[in-house]
């Protein structure tokens, strides 16, 4: 036992095994992405920043139920509401902290109106920390500009729900 | 080598060509060098990369060859921060102390048959001699930096320079009992012939201890304890940043291509060509293959380069105390035992070798 260790050791077997692993895995292929300039496929059910819906004829969807903010696990929507003109319930306040929110989509699935919704926005960033708050004007902004996008994200995902 | 130079400072009188020959030499080697570090990191960098199966770097030029020219950038626009109560100056020439040794052992080292800055007689003494010297520079920038981690790593690495300059020693007594000289040219002519008539295979055991004993000796993987960054952050040049940090890296750099071009030299016949003195090229269109040429010497330069990044790729480093073994314990009683051998060989007169 002793000799065949001695032996083991003095041709250094185990060394060139792990050369043998190295040197196998230095002629793989190599799957890494160049990010910037490319990008691997996103899933329909992508949930990324935040945005909030209207009608087609532009009205607000969202009926400040405050369901969302009751199901967020972060506290990260703050809400307040007042009856509007049209004696309606509508939000006056609909702030979300992106440094609270953990993209876990339960508003989402909450809200009756379908009226917050997550796009597959993922590369944002802000310099200030006052910018971490998205005002209800921002996310109406948001949810207006990528419309067609997010709905055609709902279409496909609806059968699958 | 010689002649182009001659005529090209041919406008100049005997007395400063003289002096002005050998420091042209010098510059297109130090150079040639500097560069050749450059695209090394880059290199290793790249192997690295692939055996871990990512791409490497490939942002800076094309394919990111430029990637080395951009951090050495950064490090020269970087302040030299020099530590609270640190000896300021052997601070500052630790970094050249490291450096010296790895540029000047190049003096004797001949490229092809021509190009050497110092044909000197006892040129193996003058290469184990700076080669030793370099770890003044570990040694002192541990010292002078005033910190525990750095103090750490210079001792670590003290301990192992002692333990495998002995290894290599030995191992270089084998080659010039084998080669009849101290001298490097002398050495490769006796390896004239092919790949059989290389002293690798009569002295494949000190072959493998020098290389061993050589990455032991530039610090590198496995053998870093010196830096061992898990443990002491990195070692002696923990406290090093911007300029003095380059430094260092360079003469590791340089002091890994100076084992690799030994090794080559010693072992595998310098510029010798692998196919010398075959019968099937010689009257074929490839017999251009044949002829000693600096080309060879690139080529194993690159191949022991490549073992280097190969290794580190490969393994986790040693313990301290396991280093120790191997270099005392093991890698000298190899070299001992095989220069007996070889001495059986000679007089048994087997062997590739004139025996002089």
């Amino acid at each position: 036992m002793k000799i065949l260790n001695i032996i083991k050791t003095l041709t250094l077997i185990d060394l060139f095994q792990g050369l043998i692993v190295t040197l196998k895995n230095f002629f793989r292929v190599k799957v890494t992405v160049q990010y910037p300039e490319v990008k691997t496929p996103i899933s329909n059910r992508f949930r990324g920043k935040l945005a909030l819906m209207k009608y087609e004829n532009g009205e607000e969807r969202c009926i400040a139920c405050k369901l969302c903010s009751a199901v967020c696990p972060a506290n990260a929507i703050s809400i307040d509401s007042e009856e509007s003109e049209d004696g309606t319930r509508r939000t006056t306040r609909f702030d979300i902290d992106a440094f609270k929110c953990v993209y876990c989509g339960f508003c989402e699935e909450a809200c009756p109106v379908d009226a917050i919704v997550e796009t597959d926005i993922f590369e944002y960033h802000m310099t200030e920390n006052h910018q971490r708050l998205q005002t209800k004007e921002m996310l109406l902004k948001l949810g207006e500009d990528y419309r067609e996008k997010i709905v055609s994200k709902k279409e496909k995902d609806y059968l699958y729900k | 080598m010689d002649e182009f130079l001659i005529l090209l400072f041919d406008f100049l009188p005997q007395e400063t060509l003289r002096f002005i020959l050998p420091l042209t030499k010098i510059l297109i080697l130090l150079i040639a060098l500097i560069l050749i570090v450059a695209f090394l990191v880059y290199f290793e960098r790249k192997v690295i990369a692939y055996m871990h199966a990512r791409i490497g770097p490939n942002r800076v030029g094309p394919k990111g060859w430029f990637q080395s020219f951009a951090d050495v950038a950064k490090l020269f626009l970087k302040e030299v921060v020099v530590p609270t109560n640190a000896d300021r100056f052997l601070f500052l020439t630790a970094p050249l102390l490291s450096l010296i040794p790895a540029f000047a052992a190049w003096a004797v080292i001949p490229l092809n048959e021509t190009f050497i800055i110092a044909d000197i007689d006892a040129g193996i003494l003058y290469l184990l001699a700076l080669t030793s010297f370099s770890v003044y520079g570990v040694i002192l920038a541990g010292w002078a930096s005033n910190s525990k981690y750095a103090f750490l790593g210079a001792m670590r690495s003290a301990a192992q320079m002692v333990a495998y300059e002995i290894a290599m020693g030995f191992a270089l007594v084998g080659v010039l009992m084998a080669g009849g000289s101290l001298n490097l040219g002398t050495i490769v002519d006796a390896q004239s012939g092919g790949i059989l008539n290389w002293f690798w295979i009569p002295l494949f055991p000190l072959f493998f201890v020098y290389f061993i004993s050589g990455i032991a000796e530039t610090n590198r993987h496995p053998f870093d304890v010196a830096e061992g960054e898990s443990e002491i952050v990195a070692g002696f040049h923990v406290e090093y940043s911007g300029a003095t940090f380059a430094i260092f890296f360079l003469a590791e750099y340089a002091n890994m291509l100076l084992i690799a071009t030994l090794t080559s030299i010693m072992f595998l016949g310098g510029w010798e060509s692998f196919f010398a003195g075959s019968s099937y090229l010689i009257n074929t269109s490839l017999a251009f293959l044949m002829e000693p040429s600096i080309l060879w010497l690139m080529a194993k330069i690159s191949f022991f380069i490549f073992i280097f990044f190969w290794l580190r790729a490969s393994f986790p480093r040693y313990r301290y105390d396991q280093i120790m073994k191997l270099g005392w314990k093991v890698l000298i009683p190899i070299t001992i035992i095989w220069i007996g051998v070889e001495g059986i060989m000679f007089l048994a007169n087997v062997g590739p070798w004139k025996v002089a």
